[in-house]
């Protein structure tokens, strides 16, 4: 096949250690199946992007990474810990994985500095001033230390989403994920996000991203994955994606998001 | 016709606004004769507020200050109007203390007066925050100082505390929660049935005691502030662990919780009241002694905290999921989630309806009066029962009034003025 070539040279890059690993997962919200037998692996390093159509569970699957969402067939180990209902191993997993929201989802009642300090005081037991360096560090590297003092409410979409970057970043996380970050964003600060995400990339963080922006996949990613009715349809390098998608139903969404 | 380009040279400065748009004629013009209508409700208001005041003012300003009595009064009077306010300079220390012995007034005054001392870093968080620790005494400070007898009573209440840690010290390593619940069962035992014989046997071996006072004796605004504040102290945290059990997923804490709630706002408080008052009598065990002003907060307590995890529940429900995903996703555990993230939103949201609660609850305070305390409008009664004063009601009844809406305008304005500061979302 064409395209494991593709994907083994994408990897080449990347670890063979794995950072999560999901087999046989299966979820229901009630009756309804949401997700549908995901076997899915992420090496340490890579940076996957997972599109889609709306309601295909692409935004479920990442929730059910840091246990947002409960699942209720399967295993998703991440990082070594299994994801159970045992409240210690979800913590510790949460801990690790650094999540940026749709919304940004900023505590509107601290100051963006105390937005970051906040998670590193209380579960990492940072002491104050330490989180305080860490914070400030993160958010020069997102571009907006001058903004520290100020609240939430204060700034603008593109600089909160940053902001909510640099709130997990503090936390020292091994994998971040991102659902939607650029959705609920204006058009010209679409662009101010995606370079932080580049840049993250760059880094070799481990990265998994619920997006539509396919200039960010082609970018970035190391692996495409493509999901329809809760289930997997294609994953692929991203070039062979774009270029030669194989499955009718991946034509038929490329040509409908690209197409206009 | 000729268009020609047109060109500014000049910008122009700005002129002031014209008289009838600024000031105080703009504003009268703007408020009050805007339209015929508004003209016609300016007028008619003007002419009730004359009418009210003119026919008020003589009865008000006319009173009589000094007079032993209502016949006293009226001879001074002479058959004018006027009103007899000399029952609040003869009485004023009875509607203030009650029957508290006079010559121990100085002891409430002082509980008061640290009460306020007590609640300045609670109200105000540019107060240092060591003085925490006082407020978190104060309760057993205040006690002592307000029932007297002896001070080993609060110092060996105050190791119930530290009892309760122990035994969760103990348990912590097997199951915290179970700790927790095991904790406060021993927190509660030892209040129960080892404090009382503890502190009488260190009072045996060192005699450290002020003089008694017991609760019939109590009355007045103290009694009011007493109830009122403790109340409100303690519906505030009930409420939420209410409002939060009422959220919570386990299945027996929300019934649980739900029942409470719902049972609680569904009784009137003269209910609740009477049973404090008569009913726990029986199903306590024989021989306790079950303080009667006790029995009344626990009982106002558990009302007000009813209606309060109500107004929390309104708060926690105005909140998007978005906040509880942010703090679950950065691995703050329940608990910290809930104190740093959630009830900081939630709880300013819902101050109108907490202090709402509060001012409700100061204010049902005078319902005691039903089950035989003095508060104030219970001695109003025992005041008017005496022949000197027989027959007065309009004076006692405006002070008593005018108090509590001194105190109840202030706890309003209080709340503006925090939620003001704690404005953060520049919506």
């Amino acid at each position: 096949m064409s395209q494991t070539a593709a994907m083994q040279a994408a990897q080449m890059q990347v670890s063979g250690e794995v950072a999560i690993q999901i087999r046989n997962m299966n979820k229901w919200y009630g009756a309804f199946h949401v997700l549908r037998d995901i076997d899915m692996t992420v090496h340490r390093g890579e940076r996957i992007v997972i599109c889609g159509p709306s309601g295909s569970g692409k935004s479920t699957l990442i929730r059910c990474i840091n246990r947002l969402e409960e699942h209720q067939e399967g295993q998703i180990v991440v990082d070594g810990t299994e994801l159970t209902s045992d409240l210690k191993n979800i913590d510790k997993v949460r801990s690790e994985v650094g999540m940026v929201f749709q919304h940004f989802n900023l505590f509107p009642h601290l100051t963006i500095l105390e937005n970051c300090t906040l998670a590193p005081i209380w579960v990492r037991k940072v002491p104050k001033r330490e989180a305080e360096e860490v914070a400030m560090h993160f958010l020069e590297k997102v571009k907006i230390p001058e903004q520290a003092l100020k609240y939430p409410g204060q700034l603008s979409g593109g600089q909160q989403q940053r902001v909510a970057i640099a709130r997990s970043l503090c936390m020292k996380p091994r994998i971040m994920l991102f659902d939607e970050p650029t959705s609920a964003l204006d058009p010209e600060m679409i662009k101010e996000v995606l370079d932080t995400m580049i840049e993250l990339a760059e880094e070799g963080m481990t990265m998994l991203c619920v997006t539509h922006e396919m200039g960010f996949a082609q970018a970035v990613a190391n692996r495409v994955i493509f999901m329809d009715q809760g289930q997997i349809v294609e994953e692929n390098a991203p070039k062979e994606f774009f270029n030669n998608p194989q499955s009718e139903r991946t034509r038929l969404f490329l040509s409908q998001i690209l197409g206009h | 016709m000729d268009q020609s380009p047109f060109v500014r040279k000049e910008m122009l400065a700005p002129k002031a606004a014209p008289v009838s748009e600024t000031g105080a004629v703009g504003w009268i013009r703007q408020n009050l004769f805007s339209g015929p209508l508004n003209i016609l409700l300016t007028v008619i208001s003007v002419a009730v507020i004359f009418w009210v005041v003119t026919h008020t003012a003589p009865w008000f300003l006319n009173g009589v200050w000094k007079a032993s009595s209502l016949v006293e009064c009226r001879e001074i009077l002479n058959g004018a109007t006027g009103a007899c306010w000399a029952v609040i300079t003869e009485r004023w220390h009875q509607l203030t203390f009650g029957f508290y012995p006079p010559e121990l007034y100085w002891r409430p005054i002082l509980a008061f007066v640290l009460m306020l001392v007590a609640l300045a870093p609670v109200l105000y968080p540019s107060v240092p925050r060591g003085m925490f620790w006082f407020s978190l005494l104060y309760p057993l400070i205040g006690f002592w100082l307000l029932w007297g007898g002896t001070l080993w009573l609060p110092v060996v209440v105050l190791l119930g505390p530290l009892v309760g840690y122990v035994v969760y010290r103990m348990l912590r390593s097997y199951s915290s929660a179970l700790g927790m619940i095991l904790g406060a069962v021993a927190i509660l035992a030892f209040w129960m049935w080892l404090a009382g014989p503890l502190s009488k046997d260190l009072q045996r071996i060192f005699p450290l005691a002020i003089r008694e006072v017991p609760s019939r004796d109590f009355g007045g605004f103290m009694l009011s502030i007493i109830i009122g504040v403790t109340g409100i102290a303690l519906s505030l945290p009930l409420g939420i662990v209410l409002a939060l059990g009422r959220k919570s997923d386990m299945f027996l804490i929300r019934i649980l919780s739900i029942g409470f709630i719902e049972f609680v706002r569904g009784v009137p408080l003269i209910a609740l009241l009477f049973t404090a008052s008569l009913l726990l009598n029986y199903f306590l065990p024989p021989g306790t002694n079950f303080d009667i002003i006790l029995r009344v907060i626990i009982m106002v307590t558990l009302f007000a905290a009813a209606y309060m995890a109500e107004v929390v529940r309104g708060g926690l429900a105005a909140l998007p999921r978005g906040q509880y995903e942010a703090a679950d996703a950065l691995g703050l555990d329940y608990w910290r989630a809930q104190r740093l993230v959630i009830m900081p939103q939630a709880l300013k949201i819902s101050i109108p309806g907490i202090v709402n609660t509060f001012i409700g609850l100061f204010k049902d305070t005078t319902l005691v009066v039903f089950i035989g305390l003095l508060d104030p409008i219970g001695l109003s009664n025992s005041i008017r029962a005496n022949a000197a004063w027989n027959g007065i009601y309009w004076e006692l009844f405006i002070f008593i009034g005018l108090c509590f809406f001194i105190i109840c305008f202030g706890m309003s304005r209080y709340s503006l003025w925090l939620e003001r500061k704690l404005k953060t979302d520049h919506r």
